[in-house]
């Protein structure tokens, strides 16, 4: 009874997105108040019905409810609670209903966070909201229906790949839905103020936030997926050129382009038709993203559900939103004005560098994606775009990036000279140029020297841009007002140098990782061991065990150097007997400056074990830098200059009108 | 209404037409015209003794599994469990096709998950792979004692491929061999 309750939640949900599309639209047309309200109301209704039918397919898997098809196919008596519930959005059903539920939750918190907005750029956001809504509930409803039932009902379920039995992977996809949906509002933003064929400073202060917070919440999904990837493959791997990592990271790269762009748009009210089109391409690449994966055009591991049916249901989507979208800009942004002017040493030329630089890097990652495919297409034959393509040309942009990303923010807007900032330049200089040269001669790399030397000058940019708004340095300032200083300053300061100190943090992980890495690998008997990077992995004992539903053989390895012992790990092998799926579950000792890592495979006490070991410099650094910038993201969105943190309710309120 | 407003709408309409195409082109299915072709010819290395060439002739005589893998490869983890266990089970000849590696990375990830390879052909720079019309790793081409090829599985062996899928393959080849004895 209860999964058609689910159903009937979902086809309800689909009806009010519907006409949460139409009334938003025709009230903003008419300037029907009762209209407009009602699709607010609409919006939250949506998202409670959403919210109850994720709740019900939760908890049919809770409970392993086998007469439904889904759980069946993906959950098994034995497996921990906790993946049980997981399970709900690891397959494709419960994911996209997981992506339909955020993409509702966005839309009633453009109802909740919107009282000061102008009504009709309200209602036509929330009306475009609804309508795209409308689009993946049919989608779901339609090709992939998760409260399908089952009959007979089987004994137990089939299980869940172990590989996917994983806190790191039961969070990921949460959190890049937030981010590749929360994209969702910037684009119905830029759509409804195409109808409006009105645009200014406002309504890029109104976005900016929805785009920061999409943003972050996108950056941890991204980083969630590499720790996963890092110690479930357990070779150091800790981002692989595959198509699940380019449908990610050309929203992202995207994203933040559009991120800077509205910087620009709500300072000086310029770039704003640059920002619109980037609003409606970053969410589009979402969309892309999920037509990859869901459509089997490209194949890969996450692949959930390859089906050609599905594939030509989110390519129309693609159509009707993407080319709507664009059909409208070509039609109406003609009416939107040009901002101010501004010269060749400003803030704002600064700005467009990173645009061009950010844009020019999502078309490579989306070149090297449907290349491929566009060879298909023409010729028929089959090639691959491997790794090498995007570390030639990826790490290049990235660097010209970096360079000017040190220097841009210190410069004013509209107008400045490069003999202002010329002894801050001079100083950044000094401190990165010494370092470069240090790890090009003591560490015999020249790729490394660069990275190194670029992570130091793009943290000493940032240091001078910082220090000058904290007003270090400057006659008034003590050390006892610093605190005040530091509060008065807006949440963006603080995010923007968050993000970019993370960046450099990042980097300077990533260099390491690429050129300082090392493993080595034996077969080891008891008592023998392997030495890499100066520290010395001894094989001590290995033990059998029962795990909840695998059965696991453990080693003992000691980690010594200079022989004092600095750890002991336990790296296991699991084998899976319902699946009949063996993994390897590498053990790590976790250091600010390196993680050891050792994985143990198969063998037997007379031949002894193969045993691999790795030194892992400052690989969580990639992390932690990451991590920074989304965080950077979340106190941005936070600046009290957003329309986002006003709660003061306006003259018109929705709730005053409905009330008449 | 001046171009460069009309260009965004323009390039995505191109982006749309591919694919579209590329809606129809299934890559899971091989191109029919490879289907019971030979094997393209090569000479490659063996991965684990480098001084030793494998050619087509290494590929005929006996049913074959044609496993193409990599250390890079997440999903190769995946199915690489039901190698090991065809393998040792002594089922069925599997050849491999070490693809845009390493020789070191792919000796480690060996060593480290098994090795159910009779032998394995190392092709770093992609020439058989391409040939054979590879999209990705894992894929497995089933290869009949004359050296054609008979199926090609994209993705993963699961236990289910191998029942439902694989295995009847075999089979039929298994009958052929009988009745033209």
């Amino acid at each position: 009874m209860l999964p058609e309750i689910g159903q009937i939640m979902l086809i309800l949900a689909l009806l009010i997105s519907a006409l949460q599309g139409w009334m938003g639209l025709q009230g903003a047309h008419q300037n029907d108040r009762r209209a407009m309200a009602f699709a607010d109301r609409a919006a939250i209704l949506q998202a409670l019905l959403c919210i109850g039918a994720f709740a019900l397919l939760a908890h049919a898997f809770m409970i392993s409810d086998f007469s439904v098809k889904l759980v069946t196919t993906n959950s098994h008596t034995s497996k921990p609670m906790i993946y049980k519930f997981s399970g709900t959005w690891g397959n494709h059903e419960g994911s996209m209903l997981l992506w339909v539920m955020v993409m509702a939750l966005f839309g009633a918190a453009m109802v909740w966070f919107g009282k000061t907005l102008p009504s009709g750029l309200r209602a036509r956001a929330i009306a475009i909201q609804g309508l795209t809504a409308t689009g993946f509930l049919a989608f779901l409803i339609f090709t992939s229906n998760p409260f399908e039932r089952l009959s007979p009902i089987p004994d137990n379920g089939s299980g869940l790949n172990p590989l996917l039995q994983d806190p790191g992977l039961a969070l990921h996809p949460p959190f890049l839905y937030l981010g590749y949906v929360g994209f969702s509002v910037a684009f119905s933003f830029a759509v409804a103020a195409l109808i409006e064929g009105r645009v200014d400073a406002m309504w890029a202060r109104w976005v900016r936030p929805w785009v920061l917070l999409a943003w972050s919440f996108l950056t941890i999904g991204i980083v969630l997926g590499s720790v996963w990837a890092y110690y479930e493959r357990g070779w150091g791997g800790w981002w692989f050129w595959g198509p699940v990592e380019y449908v990610s990271f050309m929203p992202w790269l995207a994203g933040t382009a559009l991120l800077h762009s509205t910087l620009v748009a709500q300072a000086r009210g310029s770039f704003i038709r640059w920002t619109l089109l980037l609003a409606i391409t970053t969410f589009s690449l979402s969309l892309v993203g999920t037509f990859i994966v869901r459509s089997g055009v490209l194949t890969s591991v996450h692949a959930f559900a390859v089906d050609p049916d599905r594939g030509v249901f989110i390519l129309g989507l693609l159509i009707l939103s993407t080319g709507g979208a664009l059909a409208l800009y070509a039609l109406r942004s003609g009416k939107i004005a040009h901002g101010a002017n501004f010269e060749l040493e400003s803030r704002e030329a600064g700005l467009v560098l990173n645009n061009v630089l950010l844009v020019i890097s999502t078309a490579t990652v989306f070149l090297g994606t449907f290349y491929p495919l566009v060879i298909d297409a023409m010729t028929g034959d089959k090639i691959t775009v491997g790794p090498p393509y995007f570390e030639m040309t990826f790490g290049p942009i990235m660097a010209v990036l970096i360079v000017f990303m040190a220097v841009a923010p210190l410069i004013k807007w509209r107008s400045d000279s490069w003999r202002r900032i010329k002894k801050t330049l001079l100083i950044m200089a000094l401190m990165a140029i010494p370092l470069t040269i240090a790890v090009a001669v003591f560490g015999n790399t020249v790729f490394g020297a660069i990275g190194v030397g670029l992570a130091i000058w793009l943290f000493a940019g940032t240091a001078a841009n910082y220090a000058r708004k904290l007003r270090l340095g400057e006659a008034k300032s003590t050390l006892s007002n610093l605190p005040k200083r530091f509060f008065l300053l807006p949440g963006a300061t603080h995010g923007f140098a968050l993000a970019h100190f993370g960046l450099a943090v990042c980097t300077i992980g990533v260099v390491a990782m690429g050129i300082w890495a090392d493993e080595e690998v034996d077969r080891l008997k008891l008592g023998e061991s392997i030495s890499v990077a100066g520290y010395e992995f001894t094989l001590e004992d290995v033990v059998r065990a029962q795990g909840p539903n695998f059965i696991s053989e453990s080693g003992q390895v000691v980690i010594r150097r200079n022989g004092r012992e600095v750890a002991t790990l336990n790296p296991e092998q699991r084998m899976y007997p319902v699946e009949r799926n063996n993994t390897t579950e590498g053990a790590m000792e976790i250091g600010a400056l390196r993680i050891l890592y050792a994985a143990k495979g198969e063998g037997n006490p007379e031949d002894g074990w193969v045993v691999s070991v790795y030194y892992h410099p400052l690989v969580i650094w990639i992390w932690i830098g990451a991590m920074m910038m989304a965080v950077g993201g979340f106190v941005s969105v936070a600046d009290r200059r957003h329309a986002f943190a006003k709660r003061r309710a306006p003259v018109q309120t929705p709730q005053a009108v409905a009330a008449e | 209404m001046s171009l460069s407003r009309l260009l965004p709408a323009g390039v995505f309409v191109v982006i749309v037409v591919f694919l579209a195409i590329g809606l129809t082109r299934d890559p899971s299915v091989i191109p029919t015209e490879m289907i019971d072709r030979e094997i393209p010819s090569f000479e490659l290395p063996e991965l684990r003794e480098d001084e030793v060439m494998l050619t087509t002739s290494d590929l005929i005589g006996e049913t074959a599994l044609v496993n193409v893998f990599g250390s890079w490869c997440v999903a190769c983890l995946q199915e690489h469990p039901t190698l090991m266990e065809l393998s040792q089970a002594g089922t069925v000849r599997i050849v491999g096709v070490n693809w845009r590696d390493k020789r070191d990375d792919a000796l480690t990830w060996l060593a480290k998950h098994g090795d159910p390879y009779s032998d394995i052909i190392f092709d770093a720079e992609s020439d058989l792979v391409i040939e054979m019309g590879v999209t990705g790793a894992p894929e497995t081409f089933i290869i009949d004692p004359a050296g054609r090829i008979r199926y090609k599985q994209i993705g993963p062996i699961t236990p289910d491929v191998w029942r439902e899928t694989i295995r009847p393959v075999l089979d039929a080849i298994a009958r052929e061999q009988e009745t033209n004895l």
